[in-house]
């Protein structure tokens, strides 16, 4: 199927005239998605998708700049790419002549071939996957007495093929597969109504796993009922490996070459310095087929590699694309990722691995004695300035008093700047978890952060 | 018939702009016909077809290099079988008739209950009646486009010379629309949005801080006719060196006055997404069962409108074909709706309320804010602040989230001061503020008369829609303020 992907993007290619570059990116898939509610089928969506994007250069990079444009559309008929390809031709004419715009060059690095295609997202009936939404709520409604709603509980899958090629040399095709099951519970108790998430995340829908998902949501709705504000006080915070998963990726974006080649991030000017305690070391690895955003190849159709940006609290690195590198006086990190066909490539991470510790959350709660243990965040996007680097976010979660988890708090916020956060994580914990986008996470206990409620 | 767009009433509001939406239809209405028919063939209430052609084109310039202009092109078909309390969905970029069948026939696969043959269905075409923009994003030279882009940006770097880092992008779309339904209903509408947005960085000895603003409007480049690109640059870089001799903001509850038009995001989250039907019939909501109750302070009448012509959540039909409405949602404190789309409306036998919104043709829709706004108070802004000892005062906000189910919302400040005996002092560093809806609704004792909308996007379920807040300056007797001082 690939093939015959990656032969269409290289007969729009041949179409680049003399003195142009051009990069062609081609996907199709298809996604499926049930939404049950109260035993039925609330909604059931399938659904095949393809795109095209195009980018085409004119002039040459080393003798006065070259310009780059961009066009995309959601389809793959003749008649469409021809238009797009008129579209990026024209759109290059406006572009301020640069000399760090180049296409990526196939760099001699070997791209892991990784099985990320599970054949079960497409020979599993569509009745199985409709009982795996509706099985999924009727468990968690049965779950616990206090759970009085579920407000969805959905399987969903999709299977992506994409094709790079460009005048530059590159090809590359790569597929994948993902099953995704999510439950809401509310539990409630009285007047007061609490909410918990939990999902089970694999390949296919065999390695999904109901009880995880739906125990998670549970748990965590259950457990807060009757949460209060408590005052403010600077304190010791324990981070759910979920919540850290999300603090990782906001990090991604201020390791990302191209962020700090232009003055947008805290690390800026950092490589060399110690950034954070020496327990530290963050690895971004595609290569790792465990990983959610593992990948053979990047945006440009370099291979992925295992890049360390952070080593015993020294900043190392930045990841890079190609136009970025070329700006920084680097090479490319084979990162370069895109959103999909309508995207241009930029530098970002897709599997950050925080180097496990090992303990155990009730062993790092034990530790820390006092303190909170935030479950959920919110405020990610208006709260965290990876430029500034100022963290504020709402919060929900549990007291810790004695090292054990005790009473429920919520509508409070935890606060500092990402730059003391990564200096002050006293615990990491050993209870990794594979979890969707672009980092997996676990347990970290971060001291003298500012909790503020009443 | 729920949800029946009629179009005749758009003329006399239209008659400022000139652009008429193309006699062309997306598909032609004895294909629609066919296709509607053959996707109630295994039975099923209603069916829906929803075409969408949408042409997008941006330009930005990052590091004084105008570095990409993109254009990009979405064309396809979502077609909806509802058949009880279930919606099978498919969708297709494919609109020839072979293409549009086969959706057709995947989306009908929910339909259990057997049909009861062949369906016919007939469709009376309702006179459309574009909005547009006078001057459409595709008729702009694109060398007229970059012009802003660099205006801007040598407006931003000479607000100071701490600005180190400009970033400027212009963006516009033009969405032709077509939705047909087995009731009869077949409605376009053609909607033409343009937006404007500088970012920028200072740096100074405390390190780095960041300034954002944007203008954004259901209109095409007359807009900038009346708005100059330089004040938008110049709003974003002096935000960005505002924030250089920033302390940290407070950490506690605190009185909060919020500027006019600083963001009206407190009423989107506080209770805008908490009175979405959706959530409401679930009653995954914590206003749910609460119409004709109080709900907030007697100085709170909330309205949702999708007919403000020109702001960045108007448009002419919703993506359901239903005209949009001026619905109040809270008057005077009290509870008088929620917001419907047809599906919701539908389980409760009432008509929609024109919020059922969709991302795209490959988007089911659901029940959407279009313009959420307060309606201005009688007081004046600056009395407001005079009469606030000690607080904080919010001129900007950012984004926010909020949990219907418990109504704990946050929202942050992009721009924010300490309010010391009654005048606004230091300015404060950004931060989340945490409240819950209903309990900061009750706590608002103050509305000015200086009303203002702002333009934001709006995510839910995966899905991104445009919509415009507003509000005038007004207080809060206490919020939680995330900072660390």
């Amino acid at each position: 199927m690939s093939d015959e992907l990656l032969s269409l993007a290289q007969s729009v290619v041949a179409q680049a005239r003399p003195g142009e570059g051009m990069e062609v990116y081609v996907t199709r898939g298809t996604e499926t998605e049930v939404r049950a509610y109260e035993g039925e089928v609330e909604s059931l969506t399938s659904a095949d998708s393809s795109g095209v994007g195009i980018r085409l250069l004119l002039g040459d990079a080393d003798a006065g700049g070259s310009q780059v444009g961009f066009a995309w559309a959601g389809s793959l008929e003749p008649d469409v790419i021809a238009a797009t390809l008129a579209d990026a031709r024209d759109n290059a004419r406006f572009a301020t002549p640069d000399p760090d715009v180049v296409l990526a060059v196939p760099d001699g690095v070997e791209a892991v071939e990784m099985d990320l295609w599970d054949d079960g997202v497409g020979e599993t009936p569509m009745e199985k996957k409709v009982a795996l939404a509706i099985e999924l709520e009727r468990a968690t409604r049965a779950a616990d007495p206090k759970v009085r709603q579920v407000s969805s509980a959905d399987y969903s899958d999709s299977r992506v093929e994409v094709a790079l090629a460009s005048t530059t040399g590159i090809t590359s095709s790569r597929r994948r597969t993902n099953a995704f099951l999510s439950v809401d519970a509310i539990a409630g108790e009285g007047a007061d109504s609490q909410t918990g998430t939990g999902f089970s995340v694999g390949r296919g829908p065999g390695e999904l796993v109901p009880d995880e998902a739906m125990d998670d949501a549970v748990l965590r709705a259950v457990r807060m009922l009757g949460a209060q504000k408590v005052p403010s006080a600077h304190c010791t915070v324990v981070f759910d490996p979920r919540v850290v998963s999300t603090l990782l990726g906001v990090m991604a974006s201020a390791l990302s070459g191209e962020a700090v080649v232009k003055g947008r991030s805290f690390f800026a000017g950092r490589i060399g310095e110690t950034v954070g305690t020496g327990g530290i070391t963050l690895v971004d690895d595609p290569t790792d087929a465990r990983a959610y955003g593992a990948a053979s190849h990047d945006g440009e159709g370099l291979a992925c590699r295992r890049n360390v940006l952070i080593s015993e609290g020294v900043l190392r690195m930045f990841v890079y694309d190609t136009v970025s590198a070329r700006r920084a006086g680097a090479v490319s990190t084979g990162s370069a990722t895109r959103g999909g066909f309508a995207g241009t490539p930029g530098a970002g991470c897709r599997a950050l691995l925080l180097s496990p510790g090992s303990k155990s959350q009730d062993q790092i709660v034990a530790a820390v004695g006092d303190g909170l243990y935030v479950q959920s965040i919110s405020g990610i996007h208006s709260g965290v300035n990876t430029v500034s680097g100022d963290f504020s976010v709402g919060a929900e979660g549990l007291l810790i008093q004695g090292g054990t988890l005790a009473q429920p708090v919520r509508e409070v916020t935890v606060a500092s700047t990402l730059q003391r956060m990564l200096q002050s994580v006293v615990e990491i914990g050993g209870d990794l978890r594979w979890l969707p986008g672009v980092a997996a996470g676990q347990t970290l206990a971060i001291a003298d952060m500012a909790l503020s409620g009443d | 018939m729920p949800g029946r767009a009629r179009g005749l009433g758009w003329i006399g509001r239209h008659d400022d702009y000139d652009t008429a939406v193309t006699d062309t239809a997306l598909i032609d209405p004895d294909v629609l016909e066919r296709v509607l028919s053959t996707a109630l063939v295994g039975g099923g209430d209603m069916a829906e077809v929803f075409a969408e052609d949408a042409a997008t084109a941006s330009a930005l310039l990052d590091d004084r290099r105008v570095e990409e202009l993109s254009s990009g092109r979405s064309r396809g078909a979502g077609i909806r079988v509802v058949d009880g309390e279930t919606t099978g969905f498919a969708h297709t970029a494919d609109l020839s008739e072979a293409g549009l069948l086969a959706a057709a026939r995947a989306a009908a696969a929910v339909a259990r209950e057997g049909g009861d043959g062949v369906r016919t269905v007939g469709l009376d075409p309702m006179t459309s009646h574009g909005r547009g923009g006078r001057t459409s994003p595709d008729s702009v030279d694109k060398a007229r486009k970059l012009e802003l882009l660099t205006r801007a940006d040598e407006a931003a770097r000479a607000t100071g010379d701490a600005i180190t880092q400009v970033q400027v992008g212009c963006g516009d779309s033009r969405r032709r629309i077509l939705i047909a339904n087995s009731e009869g209903l077949l409605a376009q509408d053609e909607q033409i949005r343009t937006r404007f947005t500088v970012s920028c960085v200072a740096n100074g000895d405390t390190g780095m801080q960041t300034g954002f603003e944007s203008l954004a409007r259901t209109e095409g480049y007359e807009i900038f006719e009346r708005h100059r690109v330089e004040d938008i640059a110049e709003l974003a870089a002096t935000r960005a060196l505002t924030k250089l001799s920033a302390r940290p903001a407070p950490s506690g509850e605190v009185p909060i006055v919020l500027a006019g038009g600083s963001g009206g995001i407190l009423f989107h989250e506080a209770c805008g997404h908490g009175l979405e039907a959706d959530h409401i019939v679930k009653d995954a909501s914590v206003y749910t069962g609460q119409v004709g109750e109080l709900v907030a302070s007697p100085l709170v009448t909330l309205v949702d409108d999708g007919t403000v012509l020109g702001e960045w959540g108007n448009f002419a039909v919703d993506d359901e074909g239903c005209l949009p409405a001026r619905n109040v949602l809270i008057e005077n404190g009290i509870l008088t709706d929620y917001m419907w789309d047809w599906l919701r409306a539908r389980k409760e036998g009432r008509k929609s309320s024109g919020n059922g919104r969709r991302q795209s043709y490959a988007h089911l829709p659901m029940v959407r804010m279009t313009n959420t706004y307060l309606l201005a108070g009688t007081e004046d802004p600056a009395e407001i602040v005079a009469q606030t000892p000690s607080g904080v005062y919010v001129k900007k906000l950012g984004g926010g989230q909020v949990n219907t189910a418990t109504g704990d919302f946050v929202f942050g400040t992009t721009e924010a001061y300490l309010i010391e005996g009654g005048r606004i002092t230091e300015p404060l560093r950004d931060a989340n503020l945490i409240g819950n809806g209903p309990e900061v609704l009750r706590r608002i004792d103050a509305v000015a008369t200086d009303f203002d909308m702002t333009p934001g996007t709006c995510g839910k379920d995966g899905q991104s829609v445009p919509v415009g807040c507003g509000q005038a300056t007004l207080r809060i007797t206490g919020v939680t303020l995330g900072g660390t001082a």
